[in-house]
């Protein structure tokens, strides 16, 4: 976020790093309502009638997109996906041509998913209207924290003084870096459990506390959020198989016995089963998984009406 | 060589009234310098008993600095093959105007300098276009492959330096101590930029803290001192003079000391960048601050700093590097590393004498006589009989560095909107005139 940005008049959402505790409070009260509207039978609203969204996801991603797509049209605005997987971005087109050209057809709001730490960033330099980072690189993906939040507030009925052990492969993880700044900021206790080689250099000054064993990283939590780990660094790479890792650092019945009875299991999604989560506590009745994806939806309503009703004035 | 217009090409010199610096002598005084038909006839105290030539013409040194000319021993170029970038002659014009009288260019360009025709087009090239000096490095394997060694003997003979393969690592070890050996029997340089390509991965920043909040791959500082290390053992069993081109490490810059001390012929050079900035610089990704080696912590800045003072860093280099706005206006893990520093070497280097961290005598010489001896050079002294390639500098004036004042075709400085102390008044190569601020200031709208 630019510190130029005054906490209540944000043009973009570009990072949790950067928010005020009171700020991320404040979403998540508005997410609260945003809940509400979407359980009832006539989920559509009209405060954002007429405005443009546009998803631009350089990375291809069906949860997020769709999840952005429905916030947007829930709030009644016209939304356009740019799967720019496969266009003119390929061609050598840069990602600040991208933007402007976009820029040119006088959208409100920009959802921006890219495979580069920064590029949300760079290109919300170049546009005139807001943008949401959906994801950048290795960097951060504030949505995905700001629901996991929502979540874990609703059960818990706050997120202070909670411990919430963060476990996987941290180290490639932009999910792991959002939710370690916000937990942070809501006064949370922050564990990351992980073999070394998924965990970023200088862990340990981040503000969490660092376990190499799940029996140890998992005592006492009130919150197991686990990552998914990518099939290529699965096989020899950062982990020796599959086989191992699921052994010492996949979620089984036995592991999840060292946290506390009623924690909650968490996971950003896509699963793979049977590699960091077994399949029956994914399925389990302490699991909150399917619970995040209806959050997702109210969260990313809550932001984006947050965004473009500071917008009011037509440029 | 093309000169600027001056109307005194070919007429004696004499600066008066002004304060001679020269690392080469040792000798720092109030005197006068004196200049004819290309040559310095003396500068010192001594001159000023010499009386002026017939027809010279005379400069009022007062207040000014007068030093050798800078030896830049680190200058990519874009010509021949990215012309786009940076020609031989814009890099010229930019390095006159930061007092840079020679340069030592690197042969990462296509095609690469790594034979002979290749490196008198560059020199050719350079006499018909260029205002200092250019000498062209030339390349130790084909193509910067680092599987067949260049013709070497050729290369020297032809008035190549010193050897490198630019921003390329040569990872067989076999093959470099081939390199190192037969170089030896000719007495070259080789000049080597150690990066270990496994061991960097893809990373684009100094591994740690920072970078793991930005979401940026680090490179861990090993991957450049494990080649180092590598380099000063196959240096100690082939006696080849070797040059680390660019340490950026305390840690490098122990095992080099260490190297010193046990009788390897071994040097070391920093960049500008590495003395002056540090990793924080990056902010928020910004690309310019991109940089191979990647910029480290302040712990590892102000270990080149001390160094660079206390000679186990011999040389100081701009690694000058040209690079275009498409090729910096990208994520940070998808631009081009490098920044341009001819214009910003001797400014950014009078920081460390301003901050008191290096006296001025050593730090002249670190740009100077030091790049000149170790290149086998005639320049970057101000002895009777040598090429006159000096600057006229006022050490105190300040000035703000903006884009508007960059020569180089391309605009990738670290030091946009920098303050500096310390200006360059006039550049003189060979006793010529090649930038002057005062006209620089009408020639610029």
């Amino acid at each position: 976020m630019t510190p130029s940005n005054t906490p209540s008049g944000r043009r973009h959402l570009l990072g949790i790093n950067g928010l005020a505790p009171q700020e991320i409070v404040d979403l998540l009260d508005r997410a609260e309502t945003a809940v509400a509207i979407s359980r009832r039978p006539d989920k559509k609203n009209s405060v954002l009638k007429g405005r443009t969204q546009i998803n631009l996801f350089f990375e291809a991603s069906t949860r997020t997109q769709a999840s952005f797509e429905i916030a947007g049209k829930r709030l009644g605005a016209d939304v356009m996906n740019m799967s720019v997987a496969n266009s003119s971005v390929k061609k050598g087109e840069t990602l600040i041509d991208t933007a402007m050209t976009l820029n040119a057809m006088q959208p409100d709001i920009l959802i921006v998913r890219h495979h580069a730490a920064g590029a949300v960033a760079l290109l919300a330099q170049k546009v005139a209207c807001s943008v949401v980072n959906a994801g950048d690189g290795q960097h951060e993906h504030p949505t995905q924290a700001l629901l996991d939040a929502l979540t874990i507030r609703r059960h818990k009925g706050k997120i202070e003084r909670l411990t919430v052990a963060i476990c996987g492969d941290v180290l490639h993880s932009r999910v792991a870096r959002s939710n370690i700044l916000l937990l942070n900021a809501l006064g949370a206790r922050v564990r990351v459990v992980a073999p070394s080689t998924l965990l970023p250099s200088g862990i340990e000054k981040m503000g969490v506390e660092v376990f190499h064993r799940m029996e140890d990283g998992l005592a006492g939590a009130d919150v197991v959020m686990m990552l998914r780990l990518q099939r290529e660094r699965m096989e020899g790479a950062f982990v020796p198989s599959v086989r191992e890792y699921f052994r010492y650092f996949g979620l089984d019945g036995e592991k999840l016995r060292a946290a506390k009875p009623d924690a909650l299991v968490m996971h950003p999604g896509p699963m793979n089963r049977g590699v960091e989560i077994a399949s029956d506590i994914a399925d389990g009745p302490q699991s909150v998984i399917e619970e995040q994806v209806e959050m997702g939806v109210a969260v990313r309503m809550a932001v984006i009406e947050a965004l473009v009703s500071h917008n009011g004035e037509p440029r | 060589m093309i000169a600027a217009a001056s109307n005194s090409d070919n007429a004696p010199l004499v600066v008066e009234n002004v304060r001679v610096l020269d690392p080469s002598r040792g000798i720092d005084e109030v005197g006068t310098l004196i200049a004819a038909d290309g040559s310095i006839l003396e500068a010192g105290r001594g001159a000023a008993n010499q009386g002026a030539p017939d027809g010279a013409r005379r400069i009022d040194g007062s207040g000014l600095l007068a030093i050798p000319g800078l030896v830049d021993a680190r200058v990519f170029i874009g010509e021949p093959g990215g012309e786009h970038r940076e020609t031989i002659r814009s890099a010229s014009r930019a390095a006159a105007a930061g007092g840079v009288t020679s340069i030592l260019t690197m042969p990462d360009t296509n095609p690469v300098v790594d034979d002979v025709a290749i490196a008198q087009f560059v020199m050719r090239t350079a006499r018909e276009t260029a205002i200092v000096n250019v000498f062209p490095a030339a390349a130790m394997t084909r193509g910067l492959q680092g599987r067949e060694m260049t013709e070497l003997g050729l290369l020297k003979h032809a008035g190549v330096p010193a050897f490198t393969d630019g921003q390329h690592t040569i990872e067989n070890p076999a093959l470099f101590r081939r390199i190192m050996t037969y170089a030896r029997d000719l007495d070259a340089l080789i000049m080597h930029e150690t990066q270990d390509a496994d061991l960097t991965g893809r990373g684009v920043m100094n591994e740690g803290l920072l970078a793991s909040w930005l979401g940026l791959p680090g490179a861990p500082g090993e991957a450049e001192i494990i080649p180092l290390e590598r380099d000063l053992r196959l240096a100690a069993l082939t006696r080849c003079r070797y040059h680390a081109a660019k340490i950026s490490l305390a840690e490098s810059a122990r095992v080099l000391r260490v190297a010193k001390d046990k009788g390897v012929r071994a040097s070391g050079g920093v960049s500008i960048n590495h003395v002056t900035l540090n990793e924080n610089d990056i902010g928020e990704y910004r690309t310019f601050f991109r940089l191979s080696p990647p910029l480290r912590g302040e712990e590892d800045r102000l270990a080149m700093v001390e160094a660079l003072r206390d000679g186990t860093i011999d040389i100081l280099v701009s690694s000058h590097d040209p690079q275009d706005a498409d090729g910096k206006r990208r994520p940070f893990a998808e631009a081009e590393a490098g920044a341009i520093g001819l214009e910003t070497l001797l400014a950014g280097a009078l920081r460390l004498y301003h901050s008191g961290d290096i006296p001025l005598m050593r730090l002249i010489e670190t740009v100077t006589s030091a790049p000149a001896g170790l290149l086998g050079l005639d320049r970057g002294t101000l002895q009777a009989g040598r090429p006159a390639d000096f600057a006229l500098i006022d050490l105190d004036a300040p000035f703000l560095f903006d884009e508007t004042m960059i020569r180089s075709k391309s605009k990738n400085t670290v030091f946009e909107n920098a303050l500096f102390q310390g200006r360059v008044e006039k550049t003189f190569v060979a006793g010529r005139e090649v930038f002057s601020a005062e006209s620089d200031k009408d020639a610029k709208p």
